[in-house]
């Protein structure tokens, strides 16, 4: 599904350069659930911007579903990203004027699905993540697990090829991080692709293979026995 | 435009964000209200100095005597300047083809006017026929005197409405009453109205009779023409000049009056008066189209800086509408839609809320020299497209600059 060679990224910050990615080499293929750690500062983000086509790679190639990602201009990324890519990300990032519904009927507006379609659909992702009473709710009446779990929804909704989540349970307190993981392997037991950047080990170990980044460079890239987070919940 | 998604995503945002909606379109709305009020009295004034100069032929032309301040051709200054008939009939006979109407006036003072025994104080004035189109008087009763009674020295009156209300009110009519004036009746041929009541306290009787009668000889204490209508308004003043100098030349010849003398003989000319009046309607429109584009400037100034900090705002917004796979031209469209709706619907709120007023309170508006104050609509609705037009260009480069963005940058963006 996901397909990198030789990726490199560096950041100007002056007159100096910063060398983020140095030659990573991985793929990833369809259903699985990845986990890439790393402390702060390994590129493990940048490596997740790249993905998500957020951000560009100075060099390498970047496969997507078997279409080469390259000299993407703004408009094409876009429509890439609705295509494949669907985000959670720490921060949630909803829109806090739109109600819980409109929020994950988003991604279907700019697919140009029309409004009643939209809210049927919205409203099944949301009966999934359990949060259909409520839709009608603004994000800021909601807790911080639930605005993820809608988060998840939004993403889901678009049904995209590779779920990304940058640091998903890094505004949690464990219980709700249970909860949400929880949610994840879920919609990966439903065949979803699934990569999720995290610093912490518990979440990484609910994951099915942990990649290592340190200092832009894979120093371990393992196959993991997954911890079902339904148990703590 | 008419993509019914895109309408309803900004109906939503705009039903949500009600208080930036409500100042950017209070911000345009006033912008348009202050200036059509203000160009509304611009015309207002207009309408009112036009009004004023209705009153009298617009084309009048007088003439009355001085003192001579110049000594000249051995005459000493301090000289009184008397207008004699043939002063009247030579000026006539010489300017004949600028002339349209022509009539001397005289005052006759020191005399007694009585009605039975109620003695009237009222100005008694000798003219001729012509005079009452050259004052405008409208004849309300009877008739205004002719060139026969001129020729025959009749002892006839006209009088102004205001005597007939104040002397004559139990009777129908005051024509074929009787007055006398220092003994002598005259008959009342006819009653006038005019724009002011003052100018109704008068009586009007043929000059010859009041020269003959009340020892005049042929002095006379005014001449009043009209010239005849031109072409354009220009061409009218600019024959008016001419006229008047060539009066003023004849005058000054005939009483030997020094060319430079100005208190000798005094001509008065409606259209020179009228035009510096419209000049001075023209500069002060010149300058309330001044202080409204200036108006027009701060709505734009306005709604471009709520523009800049909505698009700040929504910076984020933006982030996470591209991570959706929103493409830049989208949110560009967005929020130059967005915005262009807000201004055109305030924009003309504030244009029918002022030219509503202007509507209802115009007519009933009454100071001296501002009348009817209105607005032109179409110049109105221009303003207002040039005012949406303005919000759209300066919204679009800050929704520009934020469509393009990295994706990274406006969702890390607090």
């Amino acid at each position: 599904m996901i397909e990198i060679k030789e990726l490199h990224k560096s950041y100007k910050m002056g007159a100096n350069s910063l060398h983020v990615l140095k030659g990573l080499n991985f793929s990833i293929k369809e259903g699985e659930l990845v986990a890439i750690m790393g402390s702060s500062g390994s590129g493990k983000s940048t490596l997740l911007n790249i993905l998500g086509m957020l951000d560009e790679a100075d060099s390498g190639e970047y496969t997507l579903d078997g279409v080469p990602i390259k000299n993407l201009n703004e408009t094409k990324a876009a429509k890439y990203r609705n295509k494949f890519l669907g985000f959670v990300f720490q921060s949630f990032n909803l829109i806090n004027y739109k109600s819980a519904l409109e929020n994950v009927a988003l991604p279907l507006y700019y697919q140009k699905v029309p409004r009643k379609q939209r809210e049927e659909k919205a409203l099944k992702y949301l009966e999934q993540v359990g949060l259909k009473e409520w839709a009608e709710h603004l994000p800021n009446e909601l807790s911080g697990g639930q605005k993820q779990r809608v988060a998840i929804a939004r993403a889901m909704a678009a049904e995209p090829k590779v779920l990304l989540a940058d640091e998903p349970t890094g505004a949690l307190d464990s219980k709700t991080s249970y909860e949400v993981m929880d949610l994840i392997q879920k919609i990966n037991d439903q065949g979803n692709t699934i990569l999720v950047v995290t610093h912490e080990e518990d979440i990484a170990h609910m994951c099915k293979r942990i990649v290592h980044l340190k200092d832009g460079v894979i120093v371990e890239d393992k196959k993991v026995e997954q911890v079902r987070a339904s148990q703590y919940v | 435009m008419f993509d019914i998604e895109r309408w309803q995503e900004i109906l939503d945002t705009i039903r949500k964000n009600k208080l930036r909606t409500f100042l950017t379109g209070l911000s345009v709305a006033s912008g348009i209200f202050i200036l059509v009020i203000l160009l509304g009295f611009g015309q207002g004034f207009r309408n009112g100095i036009a009004h004023e100069f209705a009153q009298d032929a617009a084309t009048s032309v007088w003439v009355w005597p001085g003192t001579t301040t110049k000594e000249y051709k051995g005459l000493n200054p301090g000289r009184n300047i008397e207008l004699r008939n043939a002063d009247f009939e030579f000026s006539g006979e010489l300017l004949k083809e600028d002339i349209e109407l022509k009539s001397p006036r005289i005052f006759v003072r020191n005399v007694s006017v009585n009605y039975g025994n109620e003695a009237l104080v009222y100005s008694v004035q000798g003219v001729s026929y012509q005079f009452q189109q050259i004052e405008n008087e409208k004849i309300s009763d009877g008739r205004f005197i002719s060139y026969q009674d001129e020729v025959n020295t009749a002892k006839v009156a006209v009088i102004g409405n205001k005597i007939a209300r104040d002397v004559f009110h139990d009777l129908d009519t005051p024509v074929g009453e009787f007055i006398d004036i220092s003994g002598i009746p005259f008959k009342i041929i006819g009653s006038f109205t005019e724009t002011e009541d003052r100018e109704e306290e008068r009586i009007f009787i043929p000059v010859t009779t009041a020269q003959r009668v009340f020892n005049g000889g042929d002095r006379l204490n005014n001449l009043a023409y009209t010239l005849p209508m031109a072409q354009s308004f220009d061409e009218a003043v600019a024959r008016s000049v001419k006229f008047r100098s060539r009066l003023l030349a004849y005058l000054q010849q005939v009483h030997t009056v020094h060319p430079d003398d100005s208190n000798a003989i005094f001509i008065w000319s409606a259209l020179e008066e009228a035009k510096r009046y419209y000049s001075l309607t023209d500069n002060i429109k010149l300058f309330f189209w001044f202080v409204g584009i200036c108006t027009i400037i701060a709505g734009v100034v306005g709604v471009s800086n709520i523009m800049l900090i909505v698009v700040r705002e929504r910076t984020k917004e933006i982030g996470i509408r591209k991570a959706l796979g929103a493409r830049p031209w989208s949110i560009v469209g967005m929020i130059l839609h967005e915005s262009i709706f807000i201004t055109a619907i305030s924009g003309f709120a504030g244009l029918i809320l002022s030219m509503g007023l202007l509507e209802i309170l115009g007519p009933h508006i009454e100071v001296d020299y501002i009348m009817n104050p209105s607005v032109n609509f179409s110049v109105a609705v221009s303003t207002v497209f040039v005012l949406v037009l303005a919000g759209a260009v300066a919204g679009f480069f800050p929704a520009w600059r934020a469509a393009n963005i990295h994706t990274i940058d406006a969702l890390r963006d607090e």
